[in-house]
């Protein structure tokens, strides 16, 4: 076995680690009565076991991943958003040590679980650095940055249980409706992966070629039935299927149809979900949280912001601009990436004064802390993945 | 307004909610709510005292956390705006008329209302800069407007405080008291780490009033990194220039006086997936080439201080040095960084000079395609004059052949080729894909023989004086952000009556928690009455009534 190949296992195991605990954290937060552990429970401290072997297992895939590439792996989109459910999980590790509060788990771990599934989509092989990548710097700036965001994610977990807790699920209200629109986005990568896998295990592939933007030719490749084609599309693959409409050069059909692959898939398995429950996935989740101290879950958000901020601040903006002088020359470029690290930032930081200046306690806040974590999922996959610029190295 | 005076007789600014020296309620609010806003201690801040002038409607405006929140927000917004289509500066056009033309071809109507409305270069707009420049006053003004009577009010506090003031305080006890209560509770409070000062029957413990300066410290910190950006646009502090320099070349670096740089070498490796590498085949078979390094082996020169302008040995050698992305050149301020390239320019071209019946050969001549010779001296009396080069030939206008760029992408030669049997030469226009003839048929020619080529490296010279500026501004916030985050402020007021009956009241700026870990310690050894948190009393008989409104 390659040093590559055991650290493909280490996540395996992992994932498997973290899935069964999540499902030993729902159990300890149902036989609880308290919101929070003075001590923790049988269950709570079985599942925090697991979940502390998952994380060594995640521990054990990153380090000899390092050491087969001779690089950190932080340098692709699976690499990143593999470490970024690790780091997800660390900081969920610290703060259930700190206020022993297993519903937390039960809510980070699965999200945790959605993000390796949804980067390992993603091209995985050890691929090597281009030269702007080859410094210390990568290792420095992007670890601070994956564990900052793992970090300000836990406090968008801690928003999500408030809100489950306090938002009235029985009447009609933008709260309702805000609540379950989160639901089902979580629900729609999901069906990414389910879609994704299904396709690249069936081994759907369909070349095309087609004239871009630039009035140039180009080629691509579908890996899922093409329900829209290229610009000027002309088919390589004999029994591929035509694509349903023709996209115009600025759209780029091939992630135009994945998109809409995985929001069919995801609908669809959201329906699946609501008709076998027979309710919203928020009402699914709410008995889960029905003992939850959510001044405890309050002050876990604002704990989350506060460490996660000046971590972020020196990683994404500090640490950040000081490389980009040395690679690029200047420190500042108004490169999409960087502008939204700059967004996610202003966004914290009028979290805090919101908070600080204007009480913004409690429910506010807890919407917050679920925004901030959308502009983070923002700046991670849509400016990588449909706005080019410097930092697009899917 | 009227300066207030207290009750206890201090003279208080107007404005003032919380008498500086007694604690007394100043005003009909704080007197009738239950617990005192403690926030900045009850002192006048001129936003809210003051409300005539034009200069105080301005102060007022960006002293408010709403106003600075909602230019935090704009700013975010605008910003997000700019990234819907790239900037400017990442299209492929040069011209105002052609980047215009870009986005309205690449991307239709959307792409027309983008540039008109400016967004395609909205981050040096001048609506981006004036928002800058609001959140820059926002900061000063809203961190003055807190800061000063904070500051005063911190330093000049008493320690004995009026009983109105202590039974307002978050944490309060009353209750009896030995006689050996306070010396206790100051010993216990000092070995907590707490500053301790005593009058007559009372104590201030204090610690961490560091931590209240943690707001203002990293706003200075924002500030001073805007100000080394704004230093930027000042002549000389600021250098962003492009230097194209061919293998072989020497050329003086623009804007830096009295310093040559030679191109030794330009190479570009690519990952081979060989040796060693194989671990990364699978990947380099997916996206197919893979650059591994790009790097210019220079030398750099220093004119000496002695030397002739234009003197051939007038330099010295500072530095030879491989410049490659990440490992910029840096010498006297400056950093020269590998940024481009274009492999295989032009360099020479060789032509046999022959007959063109017999190819009986006079010789050859090499003709330098960056500095061309105008005349060639062959073997047997053969000559060769340059009349006309175009390095970049794009074609004939008026008969006369064009160059597009001073380039040699393709050049175009018009010569006269010299004989012992045709004196009068003959005239040729040469290319690299045919030869023409433009006044009649020639005897001889010039046949193409090889071509010699060279790389040229594409590199930025860069001085930035403002980095230690910005650095200093980062440093600062970093230290302003842990310094209020991470400590904070807690006091505790002790009074003895001459009944023996004790006071007590704390507060802390954040973590009440911690406040009333330590404060448990300090009633145990030191017997103090037990304290209550009134918020938690408050805030329990409001839920009471509401659960009881919703019973009846």
């Amino acid at each position: 076995m390659t040093l590559a190949e055991i650290s493909s296992s280490l996540l395996y195991v992992a994932f498997v680690a973290y899935l069964i605990a999540t499902f030993v954290f729902g159990g300890a937060v149902k036989g609880n009565k308290e919101g929070t552990f003075k001590s923790e429970s049988r269950w709570g401290m079985v599942a925090i076991t697991i979940t502390l072997i998952g994380f060594a297992a995640n521990l054990g895939y990153f380090f000899t991943r390092w050491g087969a590439t001779g690089h950190a792996p932080l340098s692709n989109m699976f690499e990143f958003t593999t470490a970024f459910g690790m780091t997800l999980v660390g900081g969920f590790i610290i703060l259930y040590f700190l206020y022993k509060t297993p519903v937390l788990g039960m809510i980070v771990l699965p999200v945790a679980l959605l993000i390796i599934a949804f980067a390992s989509m993603f091209p995985s092989e050890v691929s090597p650095l281009i030269p702007a990548l080859q410094t210390n710097w990568l290792a420095i700036h992007v670890s601070t940055v994956v564990i900052a965001e793992g970090i300000l994610a836990i406090s968008a977990a801690a928003g999500l249980i408030y809100l489950l807790k306090v938002v009235d699920l029985t009447k009609k209200s933008k709260q309702r409706m805000g609540l379950e629109a989160i639901m089902y986005s979580l629900v729609l990568v999901l069906g990414f992966v389910v879609a994704s896998s299904f396709f690249s295990l069936t081994g759907y592939e369909a070349e095309f070629t087609y004239v871009d933007k630039e009035s140039k030719d180009a080629a691509v490749t579908y890996t899922m039935p093409p329900l829209f084609g290229m610009n000027d599309y002309v088919a390589l693959t004999d029994d591929a299927m035509t694509p349903l409409v023709e996209m115009p050069a600025i759209v780029h059909a091939g992630k135009l149809t994945t998109v809409v692959w995985s929001i069919l898939v995801g609908t669809v398995l959201y329906w699946l979900i609501r008709l076998v429950f027979r309710k919203r996935i928020a009402a699914i989740l709410k008995p889960f949280v029905k003992n939850v101290n959510i001044q405890l879950m309050d002050e876990i958000g604002y704990r989350a912001v506060i460490i996660g901020f000046p971590v972020f601040t020196l990683g994404a903006l500090i640490f950040a601009m000081i490389w980009a002088q040395i690679a690029w020359s200047r420190f500042w470029g108004w490169d999409p990436k960087e502008v939204w690290a700059l967004i996610t930032w202003l966004f914290y930081a009028a979290y805090l004064h919101l908070r600080l200046g204007k009480g913004w306690q409690g429910e506010k806040s807890a919407w917050l802390a679920v925004l901030g974590f959308i502009i983070i999922m923002f700046n991670l996959v849509a400016v990588n993945l449909i706005i080019a610029g410097l930092h697009s190295y899917a | 307004m009227e300066k207030l005076q207290c009750q206890c007789g201090h003279i208080n600014p107007p404005g003032t909610n919380l008498c500086e020296s007694c604690g007394r309620s100043l005003t009909e609010k704080e007197q009738n709510s239950k617990l005192v806003d403690m926030r900045y201690e009850g002192t006048a801040r001129r936003s809210q005292t003051y409300n005539k002038s034009i200069i105080d409607k301005i102060w007022n405006f960006f002293s408010s956390v709403k106003v600075g929140v909602g230019i935090i927000v704009l700013l975010l917004v605008a910003a997000a705006i700019g990234t819907i289509l790239p900037q400017k500066a990442f299209v492929p056009a040069n011209t105002e008329a052609t980047i215009k033309e870009y986005y309205a071809d690449t991307y239709g109507v959307v792409g027309q209302i983008y540039h008109a409305l400016g967004f395609h270069d909205l981050y040096s707009s001048f609506w981006f800069i004036i928002l800058v420049g609001m959140l820059a006053i926002s900061l000063i003004i809203a961190s003055l407007d807190r800061f000063v009577p904070l500051y005063k009010s911190l330093k000049n506090q008493r320690v004995l405080r009026h009983p109105s003031f202590m039974d307002k305080q978050r944490i309060y006890a009353e209750g009896p008291g030995a006689e050996d209560t306070l010396k206790k509770a100051e010993e216990k409070l000092s070995e907590l780490k707490y500053k301790v000062r005593t009058d007559k029957n009372g104590l201030l413990a204090e610690k961490g009033r560091f931590s209240r300066w943690g707001p203002y410290v990293n706003h200075i910190g924002l500030i001073i990194f805007l100000f080394g950006v704004m230093l930027r646009m000042m002549p000389g502090f600021y250098i962003d220039e492009s230097l194209w320099i061919r293998e072989g070349e020497t050329r003086a670096i623009p804007e830096v006086p009295g310093y040559y740089l030679e191109n030794k070498n330009f190479e570009l490796e690519n990952y081979s997936g060989e040796g060693g590498e194989e671990i990364f085949g699978e990947a380099l078979d997916r996206v197919g080439t893979v650059a591994k390094n790009y790097q210019t082996d220079i030398v750099l020169y220093k004119k000496k201080e002695d030397a002739l302008p234009g003197a051939v040995d007038g330099q010295e050698v500072v530095k030879e040095y491989p410049i490659r992305v990440n490992q910029p050149l840096k010498f006297a301020g400056y950093a020269i960084y590998q940024m481009d390239f274009r492999l295989d320019e032009l360099k020479a071209m060789t032509f046999s000079f022959i007959n063109k019946e017999t190819e009986e050969s006079f010789g050859e001549l090499t003709i330098d395609l960056i500095d061309p010779k105008k005349d060639y001296e062959l073997d047997n009396g053969a000559s060769v004059k340059l009349i006309g080069y175009y390095p970049d030939f794009s074609g004939f206008e008026n008969g006369e052949p064009q160059t597009a760029t001073p380039l040699p992408n393709n050049p175009g030669f018009l010569v006269k080729l010299f004989t012992p049997d045709t004196p009068e030469g003959e005239t040729s226009f040469i290319t690299i894909k045919n030869t023409v003839e433009p006044l009649g048929e020639n005897e001889y020619k010039l046949a193409f023989q090889s071509v010699e080529t060279r790389d040229v490296s594409g590199l930025t010279v860069r001085k930035d004086s403002t980095l230690p500026i910005l650095g200093l501004g980062g440093l600062i916030f970093m230290i302003g952000v842990a310094q209020g985050m991470y400590f904070n402020h807690r006091r505790f007021w002790i009074q003895q009556k001459t009944d023996g009956t004790i006071l007590l009241a704390g507060h802390t700026n954040k973590n009440w928690f911690g406040l009333k870990k330590d404060l448990n310690q300090v009633v145990e050894y030191a017997s103090l009455p037990a304290y209550t948190d009134q918020q938690d009393e408050i805030e329990k008989q409001e839920k009471a009534e509401k659960e009881g409104e919703v019973l009846s």
